[in-house]
């Protein structure tokens, strides 16, 4: 909320001192209001003053930190309801569900899955960032679980699940250096919760029947002096929990009540009830609708494809095209036999037709020239990406000095172009390649194994 | 403070599209408000989940699709009847592929002869795709839509290229719907819906292709245009955008690596199809949360799956 100059004007001493280094209060105000001055350069100002300002100037959303060194992620602190109007912050992080029923080799199972489930997309490591570890009634068993995970020595975050503060506070001891996250507060058990939490300012799970309920008890903690929230919007269907999830986020953004203003944790995996189908289903759509925390009951290629591919799409930043710069990328140590292939400056598709070429092993000469940071077919129908302007990069990069060979690999999806480049780039040869990059390591050993042959008989 | 409901209200409407006749007729559209948001209004009728078959023998789909066709896809007629009795699909898209002139560069008159063969063979609402390339889909929908006149089928699609003729013969000279194709992008789905009404197609006769892309492969691009495109139609009640959206995600979903690769080639991800399955209902249930009104799939477990969330959603 943009506070006005004459509601701060009321909160300051009205001497006209100039102390701030302007002629009166008011003029002070004016520049604080439009963000152009702090308000702490009034020496004067009273202490609750401050604060009531300090929480009017506040972010709707509130940033969260949860975790520890590698596995430190903030979540919440967005500004929009929809990305376009300027962009998503803090992506939602996944959350693999252990709990203390499991026996020691169910625990290492999913633990061995969360490890074998790490691979890079566009830059990015990709995998399940956070254990979530559920106590019902039995206690050494829920321990037990808290300090296997501990011991695998994978890098998560934690979220502890257990509503029963003193044994809260002793699984917190465990994974102190962890920084975990302790759900579990309820409108009976918030005040004891907030002693476990507090000293660490670890962050809150507030959980209640309904979004009234919920809202009373963030009311009540934020009044008990703990801001350092996340709230469960898990309701008791599907139906419930979006609209659960939509409401929180919009009260907060668009009505401007902080009391919702905190990230959320959703439990897909109790949603779906052992269907792995409906727990993918649920968790994309939390992704792309305010879950600030999706909890899933294990974690396999299958689901991790899928959900990290479209959380790393509704997460880029609209205003910053993801481009990478245009020129020419050796890989596999090319020399002068290997061919040039070519494809577009669009990030996206730079990481994965580089990283198919790589793991062909064949080396090659990847050119890219500038093509608007647009995929193939999308900086072709722009006419950023054509015969002559491929032919130009071709000559002014000078690739032809680095390789004598003379053949130009092309997408399979502008092989129309073959014609046009060739007019323009007379000496080469326009090889059409596959149209998916995912054949090119099939594709460039058979061109490879040809090469070979033809200067074997040479 | 209390707790108070946030309420948006819309002066915008997305129109009631219908498809198919008789019983398994289904309609679409009819909502003022964003999907799934009954707190805000009326959320219309509930989004439909269609199913992709072909009239050529399907070569370049995974093997799990030939296994389960084995006995049905070298025949359009008994592939349909097959989806129609054994999968909870609403709608069957039938895609004329034989009609691509890099392939078996079919006839509009034999396409038209195979779309008839199975109007008549099932009851579910008929989506005939065409074989993509513009000009052929042209001249193949006009025969088409003569030929299957009466079965209120719709036409996907409509594209900048071919508007003309393809939204005369569906929806003026027969009594078709037909779905209009643009790429990406507000302004030309905007475009595009006044090129077909200035024609002299009805604006209820029109549904909306807005662009599709698999999750992972430029999908943020679809889902803020499907968010531009809805707030558009409600929020500034903008008659231009406020018809229903189809995705055809099956269309994608089933090209990308996650879908196709082999378990040889990347022994660490683990089955195929049920890497193929996950890519299509997470790129189904995103579109269907951004806007989508319908969405085509490929795979029946997916189709459960989205049919299963939507009736929770609704
Ligand atoms: C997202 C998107 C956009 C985004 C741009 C995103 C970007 N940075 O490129 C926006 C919204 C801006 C856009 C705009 C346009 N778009 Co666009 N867009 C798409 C969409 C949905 C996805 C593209 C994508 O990201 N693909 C993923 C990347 C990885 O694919 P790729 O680059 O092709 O790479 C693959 C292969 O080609 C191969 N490969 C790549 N390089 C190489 C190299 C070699 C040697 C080999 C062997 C293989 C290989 O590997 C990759 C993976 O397999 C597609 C539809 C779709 N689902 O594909 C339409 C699409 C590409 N767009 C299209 C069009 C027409 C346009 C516009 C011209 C529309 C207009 N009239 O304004 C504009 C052009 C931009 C402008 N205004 O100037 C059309 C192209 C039609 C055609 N067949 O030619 C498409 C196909 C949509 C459609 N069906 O109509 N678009
Ligand atoms: S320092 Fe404070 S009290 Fe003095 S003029 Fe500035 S705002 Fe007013």
């Amino acid at each position: 909320m943009a506070l006005k100059a004459l509601d701060i004007f009321k909160l300051t001493p009205k001497k006209n001192c100039k102390d701030c280094g302007f002629p009166t209060c008011m003029a002070f105000c004016m520049k604080v209001a439009s963000g152009a001055v702090e308000v702490s350069k009034c020496p004067h100002m009273s202490d609750e003053s401050l604060a009531k300002l300090s929480e009017a100037t506040a972010p709707l959303m509130r940033g969260i930190k949860i975790g520890a060194e590698n596995s430190e992620y903030e979540l919440g602190a967005e500004t929009v309801l929809f990305r376009h109007e300027k962009t998503l912050i803090n992506r939602n992080r996944y959350a693999v569900a252990f709990c203390e029923c499991m026996t020691n080799e169910e625990i290492d199972a999913k633990l061995a899955n969360i490890k074998a489930v790490n691979y890079v997309r566009i830059g990015e490591e990709m995998k399940a960032e956070m254990a979530l570890i559920e106590y019902f009634e039995n206690k050494e068993g829920f321990l037990n679980v808290v300090n296997r995970v501990k011991d695998s020595n994978l890098d998560l975050a934690y979220i502890l699940v257990c509503e029963d503060a003193a044994i809260a506070k002793e699984a917190v001891e465990i994974l102190k250096d962890k920084k975990p996250v302790v759900y579990g507060a309820t409108k009976e058990n918030y005040k004891e919760m907030i002693e476990v939490v507090k000293a660490d300012k670890l962050a809150l799970g507030v959980k209640a029947s309904s979004l009234e309920e919920l809202y009373a008890t963030v009311e009540l903690i934020q009044a008990a002096g703990y801001r350092e929230l996340i709230l469960d919007v898990t309701g008791e269907n599907i139906k419930d929990t979006f609209t659960n999830a939509v409401q929180v986020r919009r009260i907060a953004l668009k009505e401007q009540d902080r009391t919702f203003g905190y990230p959320s944790i959703v439990f897909a995996n109790k949603l779906s009830q052992d269907n792995a189908n409906m727990e993918v289903a649920l968790s994309s759509v939390f992704t792309v609708k305010y879950g600030s925390i999706i909890v899933i009951d294990d974690i396999d290629y299958a689901k991790a494809l899928p959900l990290f591919a479209l959380r790393q799409n509704i997460y880029t930043d609209p205003q910053k095209p993801m481009r990478v710069e245009p020129k020419i990328y050796p890989i596999n140590n090319p020399d002068e036999n290997s061919p040039v292939i070519v494809t577009v400056d669009f990030a996206l598709t730079y990481f994965i037709v580089s990283g198919d070429v790589e793991r062909s092993k064949v080396p090659v000469w990847l050119a890219i020239p500038d093509a608007g940071g647009y995929s193939v077919l999308t900086a072709w129908s722009a006419g950023k990406f054509g015969g002559s302007s491929i032919a130009n990069f071709i000559k002014e990069s000078n690739v032809g000095e680095m390789t004598k060979n003379r053949d130009l690999i092309i997408p399979g999806k502008v092989a129309v172009l073959k014609g046009d480049i060739e007019d323009c780039l007379p000496g080469w040869n326009v090889v059409i390649g596959t149209e998916e990059s995912m054949e090119i390591p099939k594709f460039l050993r058979e061109y490879k194994a040809k090469q070979d042959e033809a200067l074997a008989n040479a | 403070m209390a707790f108070k409901m946030s309420v948006q209200k819309y002066s915008g409407k997305i129109s009631e599209v219908e498809i198919g006749t008789g019983e398994k007729a289904i309609k679409i559209g009819g909502e003022n408000t964003l999907p799934f948001y009954n707190f805000d209004g009326v959320a219309g009728n509930t989004q439909k989940v269609g199913i992709e078959i072909s009239d050529v023998y399907p070569e370049g789909w995974t093997d799990s699709f030939k296994e389960m066709y084995k006995e049905v896809a070298d025949c359009p007629v008994k592939w349909a009847k097959y989806v129609e009795a054994n999968t909870k699909a609403d709608f069957i898209c039938l895609k004329l592929e034989s009609a691509d002139p890099n392939g078996l560069n079919k006839t509009p008159e034999e396409c038209a002869q195979v779309a008839k063969e199975v109007a008549q063979a099932v009851s579910l609402p008929l989506v005939i795709a065409g074989c993509g390339n513009h000009d052929k889909d042209g001249k193949l929908f006009e025969k088409v839509a003569q030929t299957i006149d009466g079965y209120n089928s719709l036409f996907l699609s409509a594209t900048e290229d071919n508007y003309k003729a393809v939204g005369a013969a569906a929806t003026m000279a027969y009594s078709h719907k037909v779905s209009a194709e643009s790429s990406v992008d507000i302004n030309l789905a905007k475009q595009l819906n006044v090129l077909l009404t200035q024609l002299g197609v009805k604006s209820e006769n029109v549904v909306m292709n807005v662009g599709s892309s698999a999750v992972g492969y430029g999908y943020e691009y679809v889902a803020s245009t499907m968010d531009r495109i809805r707030l558009a139609a409600f929020g500034q009640n903008d008659k231009t955008l406020q018809m229903p959206i189809i995705t055809p995600v099956s269309f994608e979903s089933w090209n990308v690596k996650e879908s196709i690769a082999s378990e040889e080639d990347e022994p660490a991800w683990g089955c195929i199809e049920k890497r193929g399955i996950a890519m299509e209902i997470s790129t189904a249930v995103s579109s269907l949360v951004g806007g989508s009104n319908a969405v085509i799939l490929r795979h029946p477990e997916s189709i459960e799956t989205v049919k299963e969330l939507v009736s929770a959603l609704a």
